[in-house]
């Protein structure tokens, strides 16, 4: 079996699975329980000066259906009194001496205040010091949290502070919000930071109430910015973990965040160099329960994968993802429709004409046509076909008894043909299609040798010119 | 037993009646509509679409039902189909637009479309919304319809949003035909029948009821009217020709329809045999039992497979404990005194053949026809230059024209019995060449 145990820039968990710093992790008593329901690790809520919040706090984005795509809150730092939350993490550390627990640090940007702050959360016992610089509202408007994350020299100098103090590990939380996340990773790494943890949550207004026109989350009539996670971030979220971890000037551990809520996300945060992983919405909206099948998933593909701990497969995409210039200008794929898997949508017929490259055509019947667009039926063409048909309902009275035909067989018009001649192997119609592998992507041998954007700009001095003089 | 209307019985559903028949499919509420409307894949040139006879943009409507712009959901259903609250509640979708869905090739329930168009439409009635017109004024050109069925309602709509008089000839008291009188009341109540249609009455549209159109008044009509529109429908239902069929408790499947629903009858007691096996047999069968029938057996000669109902209606009787005798032929009625006792009956071979020694008693107290309709012969045959084929009068199916080029016609009329969604698409082709014949007419003055 798989072991999960991770030491994370000397931080000792049992499995890299972590809650990340955030209302799961408020107290103690929900901390106990998600330990119990297998988390690894905990980064308790934000501890600092004890804050007033607003109600109501939280916002979110839904999609087709699905709640909570995307997660948006204003909600600040612990509003627990700062000694109830030492406490109960000393209580914690000696009943669960084998997870983690992470202390969530936000103070004024004052040595003393850091310095004090480091010491109380290490007296209580907590394995590591997460510095909260990346808060997105309400704090960084009293010059902490991402009023920090967002100027380097900030970050290097509170970084160093705390590092004055600290006998257990520093990770520095980086915020998005921000053009080049690697610049504050360096930062943090220059302030003697011993790991990184991105993302924090990114600037958001969810939406707006059309009825009363107010945004939301409502506060009395008011909303302001919030910090948006959730499903919807895991892609910048994904970015911004590889640039970290590609970056010679950061080089630290990575524990990542963002929109992670299954083992599948964790596994490409892995993918992509991080050690441990953090998680909020997804328990926001299900409970803790949901890491059970985080561990059972992981498991199961690292077993089929042939992996044996987490750090078999950490990073190993990294090599993968690289510039534009680096990519194969020779590699050449075009869609296969599979005629048995097609159910008749069309989705990729209207996708390649009206958001492709017009190579997917409905002419299996009439006959394939080749050559120039314009001697292809169009969308508009074929949808007027059809409202000019007379139809009527089928009455096996007046129709001789015709049952309705076969449902489960897709009518031999409505299966599209790829024009391979023409497709350029975007992806589109495999990406629209609702039906799994139906609509493979399949190379094509072109004879030619890889070749590199920079390659052939190299070779046939055929360089474009520069786009800024 | 004798059918009249009473127009305010109609507007509201009797209690008995209502209690009775609730709700086939209930309507649904807003998140789920939008949960199925977001299952909807959106296919392009839909096969829903495609296999609905009005061409309901299915997709169209749907989507906008996802994103809460519930009056364009209604005003997309109702370009194409201006009946389209009844028809979400009558058409058989099973073999039209649910029936041609993806989602059976996808391991999954077809999409829900009619329950949908219903909930578009209920929210555009509630929300007190009128029919758009597409041509602001009015137009030279007079035309009548004869009849108030789906086929004139829809080409009278249609004339009248593109700005044209029109005067819709009615013999009953209400417009609608079997709209109001004839379907089943658990799918559509008569009271939900005239609401949609006080939205035609909005856009202008004359009517006058209770005026039978016989061959003398189709001739006046014909001088005072530049264009015709024939919607009768079809005529009265076969009887039942056989000794005794004319018992005063031998009753037509559609007259009892129109009464229960009248609330002229809200009981049916002791046993019902219902001949035929049509959709109108089994509205008529469900009836009964509902009405608390204590027994009522559907009798049809032919078998199982042969029967005109759709399989989801046959399906829907069984559950409603409706019993079929098939292979199976009245012989004659037996009446003691003046109370009908027994339904004398034979069964029958594949060729329809009795088979001798095989006679039995159905004990009933009630039998209800249900054989198919006679066309309007007399009336349809008066009509000049307009032709019949084979008792249906012969038109150009994209136009509605009959061979007298004033003359129009569609719906039951035309091909014979179908859905209300047929005759809403012969009615909206033949609204729309109307006014284009109209136009052009007008034009050269």
């Amino acid at each position: 079996m798989p072991d999960f145990e991770v030491k994370f820039a000397g931080i000792a968990s049992p499995n890299p699975f972590w809650l990340a710093s955030a209302p799961p992790t408020n107290c103690g008593e929900q901390v106990m329980r998600a330990f119990d329901a297998g988390w690894g690790g905990a980064v308790w809520k934000t501890i600092g000066e004890q804050v007033t919040n607003t109600a109501s706090r939280y916002s979110s984005i839904d999609w087709q259906g699905q709640r909570m795509m995307g997660f948006n809150n204003i909600e600040l730092i612990s509003d627990r009194p700062l000694n109830i939350n030492l406490r109960e993490i000393a209580e914690i550390k000696k009943r669960y001496p084998k997870n983690a627990v992470i202390a969530s640090l936000m103070v004024e940007s004052k040595r003393e205040a850091w310095h004090k702050i480091v010491s109380q959360a290490e007296d209580a016992g907590v394995d590591g010091l997460e510095l909260n610089f990346g808060c997105p509202h309400g704090m960084s408007e009293r010059g902490m949290g991402s009023a920090v994350g967002q100027v380097p020299e900030y970050t290097e100098m509170i970084t160093g502070w705390v590092k004055e103090k600290a006998r257990t590990p520093v990770i520095v939380k980086l915020t998005p919000n921000i053009s080049d996340i690697r610049v504050i990773a360096r930062a943090a790494k220059r302030g003697g930071a011993d790991a990184v943890s991105a993302i924090n949550t990114i600037n958001s207004i969810t939406g707006i109430d059309l009825d009363t026109l107010t945004p939301r989350p409502n506060v009395d009539g008011k909303s302001t910015h919030g910090g948006y996670c959730g499903p919807a971030v895991k892609p910048i979220a994904l970015n911004m973990v590889q640039q970290v971890a590609s970056d010679t000037g950061s080089s630290l551990p990575i524990s990542g965040i963002g929109g992670i809520a299954t083992w599948r996300d964790a596994a490409e945060f892995f993918l992509l160099g991080c050690g441990t992983v953090q998680v909020c919405t997804v328990v926001m909206h299900y409970g803790y329960r949901i890491v059970e099948d985080m561990i059972e998933g992981l498991e199961g593909w690292m077993l089929e994968k042939g992996f044996s701990t987490i750090e078999d497969f950490r990073g190993m995409t990294l090599p993968r993802v690289t510039e534009w210039k680096h990519l194969n200008l020779n590699y050449k794929i075009v869609a296969r429709i599979d005629e048995s898997k097609c159910i008749g949508c069309d989705l990729c017929y209207i996708a390649c004409w009206d958001g492709a490259h017009q190579c997917i055509h409905r002419d299996r019947v009439t006959g394939p046509v080749d050559g120039p667009v314009e001697l292809h039926a169009t969308p508009a063409s074929i949808e007027a076909v059809t409202r000019a048909t007379i139809a009527v309902t089928p009455i096996p009275k007046l129709d001789g008894n015709a049952r309705n035909g076969a449902k489960n067989v897709t009518p031999l018009e409505r299966i599209p043909r790829v024009d391979e001649t023409e497709c350029v192997g975007c992806n589109l119609c495999s990406l629209v299609c609702p039906v799994d592998e139906c609509i493979a992507m399949v190379e094509v041998p072109t004879g030619l040798a890889q070749e590199t954007w920079e390659e052939r700009t190299r070779t046939k001095e055929c360089a474009a010119p520069p786009l800024h003089g | 037993m004798e059918i009249w209307s009473d127009p305010k019985t109609m507007r509201k559903q009797h209690p008995i009646i209502a209690e009775r028949f609730p709700d086939l499919h209930p309507p649904f509420a807003k998140q789920a509509a939008v949960l199925e409307a977001n299952r909807c894949l959106n296919c392009f040139d839909a096969p829903c679409t495609a296999a609905c006879p009005t061409h309901i943009d299915v997709p169209k409507f749907i989507k906008k039902i996802t994103s809460l712009n519930l009056s364009g959901s209604a005003q997309t259903i109702l370009d194409a189909n201006v009946l389209g609250a009844s028809c979400s509640r009558v058409c058989p979708v099973d073999v039209l637009c649910e029936g041609a869905c993806v989602m059976h090739r996808y391991n999954e329930q077809p999409i829900e479309i009619a329950r949908l168009q219903r909930f578009a439409m209920d929210s555009f009635h509630a929300g007190g919304r009128k029919l758009r017109r597409k041509y602001l004024g009015s137009r030279a050109g007079k035309i009548a319809c004869i009849g108030a069925g789906p086929a004139s309602l829809a080409c009278a709509a249609e004339m009248a949003q593109q700005g044209f008089a029109v005067t819709v000839f009615e013999r009953r008291e209400l417009p609608g035909g079997l709209n109001t009188y004839g379907v089943a009341e658990y799918k559509l109540t008569a009271s939900a029948s005239l609401r949609e249609i006080e939205l035609i009455e909005d856009l202008g549209v004359a009517f006058r009821f209770g005026v039978e159109i016989d061959p003398e008044g189709l001739r006046r009509i014909d001088r005072e009217f530049d264009l015709v529109f024939i919607g009768v429908g079809l005529g009265q239902g076969h009887g039942l020709k056989i000794a005794g069929g004319d018992h005063s408790d031998v009753v037509d499947a559609l007259d009892f329809i129109a009464a229960y629903k009248m609330a002229r009858i809200t009981n049916t007691s002791g046993k019902v045999a219902v001949i035929g096996a049509g959709n109108t047999a089994i509205d008529a069968a469900n009836a009964a039992m509902r009405l608390g029938a204590e027994e009522v057996s559907i009798v049809y000669r032919g078998k199982r497979e042969s029967m005109s109902a759709f399989d989801f209606e046959y399906e829907h009787a069984k559950l409603e404990g409706v019993r079929f005798l098939w292979q199976t032929l009245p012989i004659h009625v037996r009446a003691d005194g003046g109370t009908l006792e027994v339904l004398h009956c034979t069964k029958v071979d594949d060729a329809l053949r009795p088979i001798s020694g095989s006679e039995f008693s159905l004990p009933c107290n009630l039998i209800i026809t249900a054989i198919g309709q006679s066309p309007l012969l007399s009336l349809l045959e008066s009509a000049k230059g307009v032709t019949l084929d084979k008792g249906r009068v012969a038109v150009e199916r994209e136009t509605g024209q009959t061979r007298n080029p004033r003359y129009f016609a569609g719906g039951d009329c035309v091909n014979g019995g179908r859905e209300v969604v047929d005759a809403v698409a012969d009615g909206k082709r033949a609204g729309t060449a109307m006014a284009r014949q109209l136009e052009a007419a007008y034009a050269r003055f």
